[in-house]
């Protein structure tokens, strides 16, 4: 019973697949794959933005929506037809072109990066070995569709905004991948689904999951924080900071193009948690043994879910970071942590198991980082702000 | 040639061709961008994962970036006014033409071309990361050395010639140690405050 509960989408779309000729079966399987990625990230999607904007209310002591359906739950579709319905304002110096391109050519990256999410036991949409690699590689196509939405747009904002973005990305590209490195060194294997397999057995009271590794857990916290700069969530939503650049690359766009560069924003956000949780989380394997009989791809779905809690409470309480802050926070400190938890994982892997192999590793990871919080915040005067004209 | 190759090659073709034709900067970049990624795909046809997606780490994700930000911080992306010609074309299609017939002749009288073609190997990822560190790790390293170089040179010629001392820290210059102009320090009365 569990058994069939937890393969019951494969089941269901082998029983679809079964319809068709033998010759239109790869086509249609791929096809269902796609339509079933698109449809549930989608749906995920609204159901975030409510969660969103719920939970944000409640951390700043407000109600956030509440008039549409009960609780507010039908907000989404609301917005989605407001989002369809409003007038497609393209301005008249625009490059016409390159600005209606700009955000398909955002969007497809990102749902081509699902292709290689393991969501649930056999549900990956194709397992190709270099998995991992294909996941960044499309991930780095979406920079150039954001220089081409802040160029397009013919709006000095727009460009600084995507200017903020390219160099915001393009920083935080190289923790992303070294601390996804360690992972991939450890197994052995780019597939993601080698990955996961990867953490399956259940040692002792914790699952073999790489995030309860000394260099494992390093390389989450380093993952996250560079995943959320990579997907331009806050503390990190520089690129796009109403206060001063009011809305950064997407400025120009209105109605349906602008409920698709805030769709390929929170996909992105979910592709890349999706991988963090793949690469550190175990996948969809369950936390404990005696939890197995609920299906795998709930698992994977209550991690995702986990995941997006924790990134909305950061929004709601961390102040945006300025443009100096970011550059120095990831070139000075993310990316010497990475390389040196690259080493941690390299001894992790050639000292035999044990207390003594926790203590080098855990002194590995833990050392630099305060020997270097310590030196970056030497140099900083922390007294109190002098204003120069808000006195 | 099967029908995928045509389609991918055609496509590549028309971009770089494109590429070349088109009269605003960035839009030469941009269909550059698609050559590029049209060779990645050549690449992934081959079965070549690796290089497939390096290429489009790369090319893609940093060297179009590169373009881009050179076209934009150097001239501007404005297009030329008049077609652009220039006569020494002539003398560059003649160099061209000789400069192809002359490896085209190299190369199809080479000992290469009389070799067997090989059998189809599965280069796996985990192969070619093992071939690279060990068999082919000092053209790695050197490679690697000469990258660094290129980096530590590209950061001393952008460098800003140490001429002037206002250094400017963490965005926050220090102002509470200059002297602030007096109209800070004694703000115009009909200002309205207090």
């Amino acid at each position: 019973m569990a058994d069939s509960l937890d393969q019951i989408f494969v089941l269901l779309k082998h029983w679809l697949v079964g319809f068709v000729p033998t010759g239109w079966q790869p086509l249609i399987s791929a096809a269902l794959s796609i339509a079933a990625i698109i449809v549930v990230f989608a749906t995920l999607f609204a159901i975030t933005t409510w969660l969103e904007r719920k939970g944000l209310g409640r951390i700043q002591n407000r109600y956030g929506p509440n008039r549409v359906g009960p609780f507010g739950l039908l907000q989404p579709a609301a917005d989605g037809i407001k989002a369809l319905t409003k007038e497609d304002l393209v301005p008249r110096a625009a490059d016409k072109v390159v600005h209606y391109l700009a955000p398909i050519a955002l969007l497809l990256p990102v749902l081509l990066s699902y292709a290689v999410l393991p969501v649930g036991r056999n549900m990956v949409g194709v397992d190709i070995e270099a998995g991992v690699l294909f996941f960044f590689a499309v991930g780095a196509a979406t920079e150039l569709s954001v220089f081409m939405a802040g160029w397009s747009s013919r709006n000095k904002y727009a460009l600084f905004g995507a200017m903020r973005a390219i160099a915001q990305m393009v920083s935080y590209e190289i923790p992303l991948i070294l601390s996804s490195v360690t992972v991939i060194m450890m197994v052995g294997s780019l597939s993601t689904v080698n990955i996961v397999a990867a953490q399956a057995g259940y040692g002792g009271w914790l699952p073999d999951w790489f995030v309860f590794t000394p260099w494992g857990f390093a390389g989450f916290v380093l993952f996250m924080i560079a995943a959320a700069a990579e997907s331009n969530r806050s503390p990190f939503d520089l690129p796009e900071g109403e206060s001063e650049i009011i809305a950064g690359y997407f400025i120009e766009y209105s109605g349906f193009k602008f409920a698709l560069f805030f769709l390929a924003e929170y996909l992105g956000m979910f592709a890349i948690s999706g991988l963090g949780i793949t690469l550190f989380l175990g996948g969809w394997n369950a936390p404990a043994a005696w939890l197995t009989w609920i299906p795998s791809w709930a698992w994977f779905f209550i991690k995702l879910v986990a995941i997006i809690f924790v990134f909305i409470w950061i929004r709601g309480t961390m102040p945006r970071l300025r443009m100096d802050q970011l550059m120095n926070f990831a070139w000075k400190f993310m990316l010497p942590l990475t390389l040196i938890n690259l080493v941690a994982a390299a001894v992790w892997h050639f000292m035999p198991p044990g207390l003594p192999r926790w203590l080098v590793c855990g002194a590995l990871v833990v050392a630099p980082y305060f020997l270097l919080g310590r030196a970056l915040f030497e140099r900083k005067d922390l007294g109190k702000r002098v204003y120069r004209y808000a006195d | 040639m099967s029908l995928p190759f045509a389609i991918i090659a055609m496509l590549t073709i028309a971009a770089a061709v494109a590429a070349m034709s088109l009269r605003n900067l960035v839009h030469c970049a941009l269909a550059l961008t698609v050559a590029f990624a049209g060779l990645a795909a050549a690449f992934l046809q081959l079965d070549a994962q690796f290089v497939g997606f390096a290429q489009i780490l790369v090319y893609v994700g940093a060297v179009a970036i590169l373009i881009v930000f050179a076209v934009l911080l150097t001239r501007g992306g404005e297009a030329p006014e008049k077609t652009v010609f220039s006569a020494s074309w002539f003398w560059g299609l003649l160099v061209a033409v000789t400069v192809f017939g002359a490896l085209a002749w190299a190369i199809t009288n080479s000992f290469a071309s009389q070799r067997a073609p090989a059998e189809k190997v599965d280069a796996t990822v985990k192969q070619i990361g093992d071939a690279l560190m060990t068999k082919f790790v000092l053209p790695l390293e050197v490679i690697g050395l000469l990258l660094t170089a290129a980096l530590i040179g590209a950061v001393i010629i952008a460098m800003r010639e140490e001429s002037s001392k206002t250094k400017i820290e963490d965005g926050r210059s220090k102002i509470d140690k200059t002297v602030p102009p007096s109209s800070i320090l004694h703000p115009p009365s009909s200002g309205g405050q207090q």
